[in-house]
């Protein structure tokens, strides 16, 4: 009798399943899985690292980079353990543009990875819907920044600077007459809250829509429901954090046990799933984003009615305003001790986090009193989600492991770092 | 044709012998590429405007430059054969594939004179061949010596067994209530009144028959076998160029061919929905039965896109459960209830 080997097969890392560079060695028993092995770190830059050799403000725009969709989620979570170690807390209008813009940025999360699960199996109608409501969103991002993706909004002390009181607008083409034109500028002509109000309108339509093709589709439910299934204590044994710990069953989301920013005033509710398989996560992500909804409408509120500053006055910390620079000799001296030295945190660690929209996002900082970190830890929820892949994926078929990789909504950004 | 041919060249038989044939056979060809070419060309538009985005548009007025385009670029590129495969199979397995996809259009009747082969297992001839091309994909993946294009050739085999059953037995309602295999006759056996064909008294054969269908050509929902998010491209991984057009051709000329085989088994083929119908029929008596065969097809294969549009992927082994627990049963009992209707002349399908 010949020995009888598993088949092991190479996933990824150049594989349409992979979300970006996951490389999985699976074993095979015909299609049932032995086990799976992630190699991780195709996608390292160093950032940790990097972050040791530049004053604190310059590493900003490298968080943008580390969860490449959800990319202010991130800088929050270190802007927040800067000014933790500081001592600073933001203008009360900038924590709320801050709470605006997380919650801008977990419905783009959320809406990337509902298009790529749903494109993972085979639905690949939703992927391009949910990228039409991304535009809108990644449109609000360049209104504020200037840059659709990468942001570096956030900054110690508050924000960048306040929200535009007018939308860029499409200018007609070949392809769009001044008609067409006229139609698509319809709800950008007046400002960004305007713009973000008019979607909070019509975003819990679209979130039905895709509730329609996909919650109550047979096919649907019979590749989600009962796979990579983790029980309540399982999930917070392996350090799951977000969705993936609601969607177990446990009600724990940092907004509401260590309220950050202003989540304390606004209301929202957190989804919690039952059973802890893809099915249930698939349910809490989409609550999740009708209750993002919410929070920005009541945002929109509130920045409509109070105006302030977005930006704390110190100007060691803060670029002090243009006039002040070009004017007056202590303005020059500020700005430009800012732009070249930066500021110094005084010497200490500090672990500030963040409810991510992939699970908890945080930073452990130490200072030795230079205007750089000594070192810089960065905690990325898909690191750990993805450690548990092997024990999520086992016994299950080879088509289910493309949905586990879409559940646990990994990007690779935040895993190799 | 070939009457006038006999009558005024009857020193040359081999003009109606071999060359009118021939001819014949290569326009039609030439029709089934081309729609094979604009049937992927309607498939991204029809998707693109579900999805609402625009599909091709650059090459022609309305993209309609674009399957000519794909077709230059594919027999232009290179054909590469991986070093740990064989070459003859690799070579085999497209030909294999695609020689049934055409093959199996010679019994199929566009209208009552049109067909080339007029044969009484016409029926049979066409699950024959349609079995055939499952060896194309099978030697396709054991020739490349690929883990992916071996995991497709597996699921391939699998399911294209199971589902044959289904097929087979959805066809066995149509033959018991044409009393034939000839597929002319399965037609006229339905003629009458929108109310005669055969998708009435046989509906629930003509859903299991359609979804075996999809199964069959490996669309989706149930393209397990080329599963792009799973195994890449399944047993076409590996091939490129003119070898890979091959395939392409014959999985869009089986998806032309169960549409029509639907359309004629079940929608009476080249008949008029308006037949019966006092002044409609004579309105529409001059349109002829090609234009309606078409246009069932049309709509069939519309079906196919939209199901690709709207639908997940199944898992293999639930696209076994449905076809053994589900289809199976459903068309077994459905055998029986036709035999029951024909046995008490239940009209107007059974006098």
């Amino acid at each position: 009798m010949t020995e009888v080997r598993n088949y092991t097969v190479n996933f990824g890392p150049q594989h349409p399943a992979a979300h970006g560079v996951l490389r999985l060695i699976l074993e095979l028993n015909g299609e049932v899985i032995e086990k799976a092995d992630p190699h991780i770190g195709l996608l390292h830059r160093g950032t940790e690292k990097l972050a040791e050799s530049k004053p604190y403000n310059q590493s900003i725009g490298y968080m943008d980079r580390l969860d490449y969709i959800s990319m202010m989620a991130n800088e929050h979570g270190y802007v927040l353990a800067i000014e933790k170690l500081l001592g600073i807390t933001p203008p009360i209008r900038a924590q709320y543009i801050r709470v605006l813009f997380d919650e801008i940025t977990r419905i783009l999360n959320h809406l990337f990875w509902l298009g790529a699960h749903a494109l993972d199996l085979g639905a690949m109608t939703v992927f391009l819907y949910a990228f039409r409501e991304r535009e809108d969103l990644l449109d609000c991002y360049e209104a504020v920044s200037g840059a659709r993706m990468h942001a570096t909004y956030y900054r110690p002390g508050g924000v960048y600077r306040d929200l535009p009181e007018t939308m860029p607008q499409y200018k007609s083409s070949r392809w769009h007459d001044e008609k067409d034109t006229a139609k698509r500028n319809a709800n950008r002509m007046g400002s960004l809250l305007d713009f973000i109000e008019d979607f909070t309108n019509r975003f819990p339509q679209y979130v039905a829509d895709y509730e329609t093709l996909l919650t109550d589709n047979r096919i649907w439910k019979q590749r989600t429901v009962g796979i990579g299934v983790v029980s309540k204590e399982r999930a917070l044994q392996l350090g799951f954090t977000g969705p993936m710990l609601r969607g177990s069953g446990v009600a724990w989301d940092l907004r509401k046990k260590q309220p950050y920013e202003v989540y304390g005033e606004l209301e929202f509710d957190i989804p919690i799933g039952k059973t802890g398989d893809t099915y249930d996560r698939y349910l809490v992500r989409m609550e999740e984003m009708r209750q993002s909804n919410r929070i920005i409408k009541q945002c929109v509120d509130w920045l409509r009615k109070n105006s302030g500053p977005v930006m704390v006055e110190n100007y060691k910390i803060a670029p002090p305003k243009r006039e002040a620079m070009k004017g007056e000799m202590e303005g020059l001296i500020h700005h430009f001790k800012l732009f070249t030295e930066g500021y110094c945190l005084p010497e200490g660690e500090v672990y500030a986090a963040v409810e991510a929209p992939k699970g908890e996002f945080g930073i452990y900082l130490i200072s030795d009193g230079a205007n750089k970190p000594y070192r810089l830890k960065i905690r990325p929820p898909a690191f750990v989600h993805l450690s548990a892949l092997d024990e999520m994926s086992r016994g299950h078929m080879l088509a289910d492991v493309v949905a586990i990789i879409g559940t646990q909504d990994i990007v690779f950004g935040e895993v190799d770092r | 044709m070939r009457e006038w041919l006999i009558q005024n060249y009857p020193e040359w038989p081999i003009l109606w012998k071999v060359v009118l044939p021939v001819v014949t056979i290569g326009i039609f060809f030439t029709c089934l590429l081309l729609c094979v070419a604009y049937l992927s060309l309607l498939e991204r538009k029809v998707i693109g405007y579900m999805q609402v985005r625009i599909g091709p548009n650059r090459v022609g007025p309305f993209g309609l430059g674009q399957p000519i385009a794909d077709v230059l670029k594919l027999f232009f590129k290179e054909i590469i054969f991986p070093k740990a495969s064989n070459f003859y199979l690799f070579i085999v397995a497209p030909i294999l594939a695609v020689a049934p996809a055409l093959a199996v259009w010679a019994v199929v009747p566009l209208g009552e004179k049109w067909v080339f082969a007029d044969i009484n297992i016409g029926l049979l001839y066409i699950l024959t061949m349609s079995s055939l091309g499952v060896y194309g994909i099978l030697i396709a993946g054991w020739a490349s010596n690929s883990k992916y294009a071996l995991l497709a050739t597996l699921r391939s085999a699998a399911q294209v067994v199971s589902y044959e059953i289904a097929m087979g037995f959805a066809l066995v309602g149509v033959v018991m209530a044409a009393n034939s295999l000839n597929l002319r006759e399965i037609i006229q056996a339905q003629s009458g009144s929108i109310l005669h064909w055969y998708m009435v008294p046989l509906f629930p054969l003509l859903i299991v028959y359609w979804i075996s269908a999809v199964a069959e050509t490996n669309r989706a929902p149930f393209d397990v076998v080329e599963g792009e998010s799973e195994i890449v491209a399944g047993h076409h991984v590996e091939y490129s160029g003119t070898v890979f057009a091959a395939f392409f051709l014959a999985e869009y000329a089986n998806m032309i061919l169960v549409s029509s085989v639907a359309s004629i088994l079940f929608l009476g083929g080249w008949l008029s929905p308006f037949q019966g119908i006092p002044v409609l029929e004579t309105w529409f008596q001059d349109v002829p039965g090609l234009i309606w065969l078409v246009i069932k097809i049309c709509g069939f294969l519309l079906l196919f896109l939209w199901f690709r549009a709207t639908f997940p992927r199944f898992r293999y082994d639930q696209i076994m459960r449905l076809g053994w627990k589900v289809l199976i049963p459903i068309t077994l009992i459905w055998i029986f209830v036709v035999g029951g209707l024909q046995v008490w002349k239940v009209g107007p399908w059974f006098t």
